[in-house]
């Protein structure tokens, strides 16, 4: 009976183990299968051609798949919306966490949590049907469909996590440095801004980055807003392409094993490149923020 | 407790879903299943069809879905569809990587389009030749002004990669219908999901003009008439005119099958060329090839 | 002295009104929302097929699709989560390993969504030929909210405090014996929150379904996990993109359906977690 139960148990904490290293073989599998495809399009362009080439006509013969107006795109939406979100989402934060009465911060986190569950799509379909008319008249331009209008989209986006993620970091300071600051003689808001900001520095940095990563992946929302026009941006008051956009949009067509094919799956490959690199740095910045 | 009963709940409700049925092979499906995929010009068409299909046949499962012709015809490559819609022909690369696949392209024609260009109704450009329209898909024109118009800016929508619209328009409208060229759209062209956001944004939009077929026609629009050449006479794109080939973009609506149409893909490419199928044809504004 | 005073309304004032900023237009959206959608809302939208190119009828096709999508892919992710978090609050050392499987959490759960996309479609519907299907999907979207099951599951293991476990060691107990009946059935009411959010992250998404299993259009209900499926996030893009003549409050009706599920998932889940916080 022992022995069975012994045996059971064994097998219990197997799984329970490949479980828990799960995640990294999903991670591994992700960039694998990835690779598998992706590395196909060395076949049809070197890869200075596909990261730098300004024209993205994936079905001509022979195919152009320079991605650069797509990174570019992507960049300058992306930049738009951390310099929306970024602002408003730490001061949100620390009203949130450290200014608000009691009864106030739990409206207000749960309006922040509210726009995180807005699913992208429903955010698309407000943005083309509300604001994209709104910008055009507002501002005069020839079309609505803009970076403007994705950037702002995706602040929206954006806005929950950094503000979570900041407020977390604001309401781990210590108390001491607070109650410090104030026997000491500064208001509140001082107190605020010189000492707590320092100490919850990191994690706001954390936050902003892992914003950035959010944002960086959004698909449907872009799509439906950005005019995808695969052109080098110069303003952001212009139709964009972004990354996300271009899988998303092209990948039911491309006959499997054509460049296109392998051009998307390079896409992709670049989307989790840039991901992993901005998750890692956050998370070395979020390890910096809790050994203080 | 909640532990135990949850996985007798997950098993439960899976069972309700048996049978479980894959892996999928490459081989043609003979069961009461159709997949429909391909372009988004005929989607509309495609879905209309089915639902009157099914009400001949109605143990039926038809499946409709768009992606743009490009989307069927790798479908079809792939095994994954039984019958592509396509505005446009086949490529010969495309005729290749089938071959290489196993799969033989089938045509059928089953109706006619034209492709117009709409402008916003407050435009007072009205005719267009195919050179104008070249080169303003091109990206040279970037004013109304040069045109006729207003002093705006000319904003081009497109359709899609995967667009059988989009590839028609370049190669006859862009490339002149010769093989070698390589004309493409301008860069700053926007690629609209749909020819209904194409026709949204230039019913909104005074700077805009775009292109789509015949079936999305609407007053919220005005239709440009064209002319293939400097001399020749500008017509308007309607059923008549694109029947007798009249007007200058005119293209044939195609079904892709792999190889002869057989059992159940047969009836429904029979129903399509049937009266009530080319009626269907006529009522979503294209124009019927019986 | 007053200066400072001044200084600390002024700087108090910015912050609020930023905070404002953020969640007034929240507000506004619900509103809008119901607004323009409730004149869709009817039992017949609800529950009957769509009929006239979708411009009629209802949309239950899609709200099934989705509860089907949501339903498979948390009872593939759900098992495989717990154990993880199981691993990594009770068994893991603090180690290599154990950095890099926080590490392999993390990105897991910041890869972009069309990215998953891709995975789905190059592993599940080529390679392994499940085709485009309710499984491919599945799997995609199960793979995909991992790390929000075993995030909750951890703190909620985490919170379990450590006298239930050192007691029952204390007592003979195996390591399992303990995690079996004095760990999880009281992280039980936080896994259930993990389970719950994942819910409403799942039903929203549409990238990682567009190439997996979403259908534009069928005309039958699916009735196998090799079906296609219609879903409300996919149904509400269509709408929006590609069928000319939806009256302008379907659309809205398909966005509240969609927000409404989704918001009353995390309304339960929030009660949930305050109902923990409360017990404690």
């Amino acid at each position: 009976m022992a022995k069975f139960r012994k045996l059971k148990e064994f097998v219990i904490e197997k799984l329970i183990f490949a479980s828990g290293i799960a995640s990294i073989v999903f991670v591994v599998l992700i960039f694998i299968f990835l690779l598998r495809e992706g590395v196909s399009v060395i076949k049809s362009t070197s890869l200075g051609a596909f990261l730098g080439g300004r024209f993205w006509y994936p079905i001509s013969d022979p195919a152009k798949l320079g991605i650069l107006p797509l990174i570019l795109g992507s960049l300058l939406v992306t930049a738009g919306a951390i310099l929306l979100a970024v602002p408003l989402g730490i001061a949100a934060a620390f009203y949130i966490a450290d200014v608000a009465p009691a009864k106030v911060r739990y409206v207000l986190k749960s309006g922040v949590e509210i726009l995180a569950a807005i699913p992208s799509v429903v955010l698309g379909f407000l943005g083309i049907t509300l604001l994209v008319p709104f910008l055009k008249h507002t501002l005069g331009l020839p079309t609505g469909l803009t970076a403007l209008a994705g950037s702002i989209m995706l602040a929206f986006m954006a806005l929950p996590t950094i503000i979570s993620i900041s407020e977390d970091a604001i309401s781990a300071v210590p108390r001491e440095y607070k109650e410090g600051a104030l026997a000491l003689g500064a208001t509140h808001w001082q107190t605020l801004t010189r000492v707590i900001v320092h100490g919850a520095m990191p994690g706001i940095i954390a936050a902003s980055m892992l914003g950035i990563g959010r944002v960086i992946g959004e698909t449907m929302a872009v799509m439906m807003v950005t005019g995808n026009a695969a052109v080098i941006p110069t303003s952001l008051l212009q139709p964009v392409r972004t990354l996300t956009a271009t899988i998303a949009a092209e990948m039911g067509e491309a006959a499997k094993g054509s460049p296109h094919y392998f051009a998307l799956f390079a896409i992709g490959i670049v989307l989790f490149l840039i991901s992993f690199l901005i998750n890692l740095t956050a998370d070395l910045f979020l390890n910096r923020g809790k050994k203080r | 407790m909640k532990k135990r009963t949850a996985p007798a709940v997950v098993f439960l409700c899976l069972g309700l879903f048996s049978p479980f049925p894959f892996p999928k092979s490459v081989a043609p499906r003979t069961s009461a299943a159709l997949q429909i995929k391909g372009s988004d010009t005929m989607v509309n068409l495609g879905q209309a069809w089915a639902e009157a299909f099914n009400r001949l046949h109605p143990d039926v499962n038809i499946a409709v879905t768009g992606g743009g012709s490009g989307t069927g015809i790798s479908a079809l490559i792939s095994g994954t569809c039984d019958i592509a819609e396509s505005s446009r022909a086949v490529e010969d690369k495309e005729i290749q990587q089938a071959k290489a696949n196993g799969v033989v392209f089938n045509q059928e024609i089953v109706g006619l389009d034209g492709i117009v260009v709409v402008v916003h109704p407050s435009n007072p450009v009205a005719n267009l030749t195919m050179d104008q329209l070249r080169e303003m898909f091109m990206g040279n024109i970037k004013r109304w002004k040069i045109l006729g118009g207003a002093d705006i800016p000319v904003v081009l929508l497109s359709r899609e990669v995967n667009s059988g619209t989009h590839i028609f328009f370049k190669e006859h409208v862009l490339r002149r219908s010769k093989k070698k060229a390589t004309e493409e759209f301008s860069p700053g062209a926007l690629m609209m999901p749909s020819s209904f956001a194409i026709a949204e944004e230039v019913a909104h939009n005074e700077n805009a003009v775009g292109y789509y077929g015949l079936g999305y026609i609407s007053p919220r629009q005005k239709v440009v008439a064209v002319a293939k050449d400097g001399r020749s006479p500008f017509i308007k794109p309607t059923i008549e005119s694109v029947r007798v080939n009249a007007y200058p973009i005119s293209r044939p609506l195609y079904l892709y099958t792999n190889g002869r149409p057989a059992g159940l893909v047969k009836d429904f490419v029979d129903f399509v060329y049937s009266k009530e199928g080319q009626d269907i044809v006529a009522r979503t504004d294209f124009v019927p090839i019986r | 002295m007053r200066n400072e005073g001044a200084r600390q309304k002024i700087g108090f004032g910015f912050l609020l009104g930023a905070t404002l900023f953020v969640v007034v237009p929240v507000l506004a959206i619900i509103v809008l929302i119901v607004v323009k959608g409730w004149s869709a809302l009817s039992l017949e939208f609800l529950i009957a097929m769509p009929r006239d190119g979708m411009r009629a009828g209802g949309i239950f096709p899609a709200i099934l699709g989705t509860f089907i999508l949501v339903f498979t892919s948390i009872a593939f992710a759900l098992p495989i989560g717990v154990m993880a978090a199981v691993y990594l609050s009770e068994y893991a050392k603090d180690n290599l390993l154990t950095r890099i499987i926080n590490l392999a959490i993390i990105n897991l759960a910041g890869v972009s969504s069309v990215v998953f996309g891709l995975f789905g479609l190059s592993l599940f519907v080529v390679f392994l030929r499940f085709g485009v299907s309710i499984v491919s999907g599945a799997l995609t979207l199960g793979i995909m909210t991992l790390p929000v099951i075993i995030t909750t599951t951890r703190e909620a293991l985490r919170a379990v405090p450590r006298s239930y476990r050192e007691v029952s060691f204390s007592l003979g107990a195996s390591r399992w014996q303990t995690i079996r009946h004095s760990v999880l059935p009281f992280a039980t009411p936080g896994i259930l929150t993990g389970a719950i959010l994942s819910i409403g992250r799942v039903a929203g998404e549409t990238a990682p379904i567009l190439f997996t299993v979403a259908a534009f259009y069928l005309p039958k209900l699916p009735h196998s996990l090799g079906d296609q499926v219609m879903a409300l996030p996919y149904h509400l893009y269509i709408m929006t993109t590609q069928v000319p003549g939806v009256p302008e409050n379907y659309r809205y009706g398909t966005a509240l359906v969609l927000v409404g599920l989704v918001l009353v998932v995390n309304i339960v889940a929030a009660r949930i977690r305050s109902r923990i916080r409360r017990n404690k």
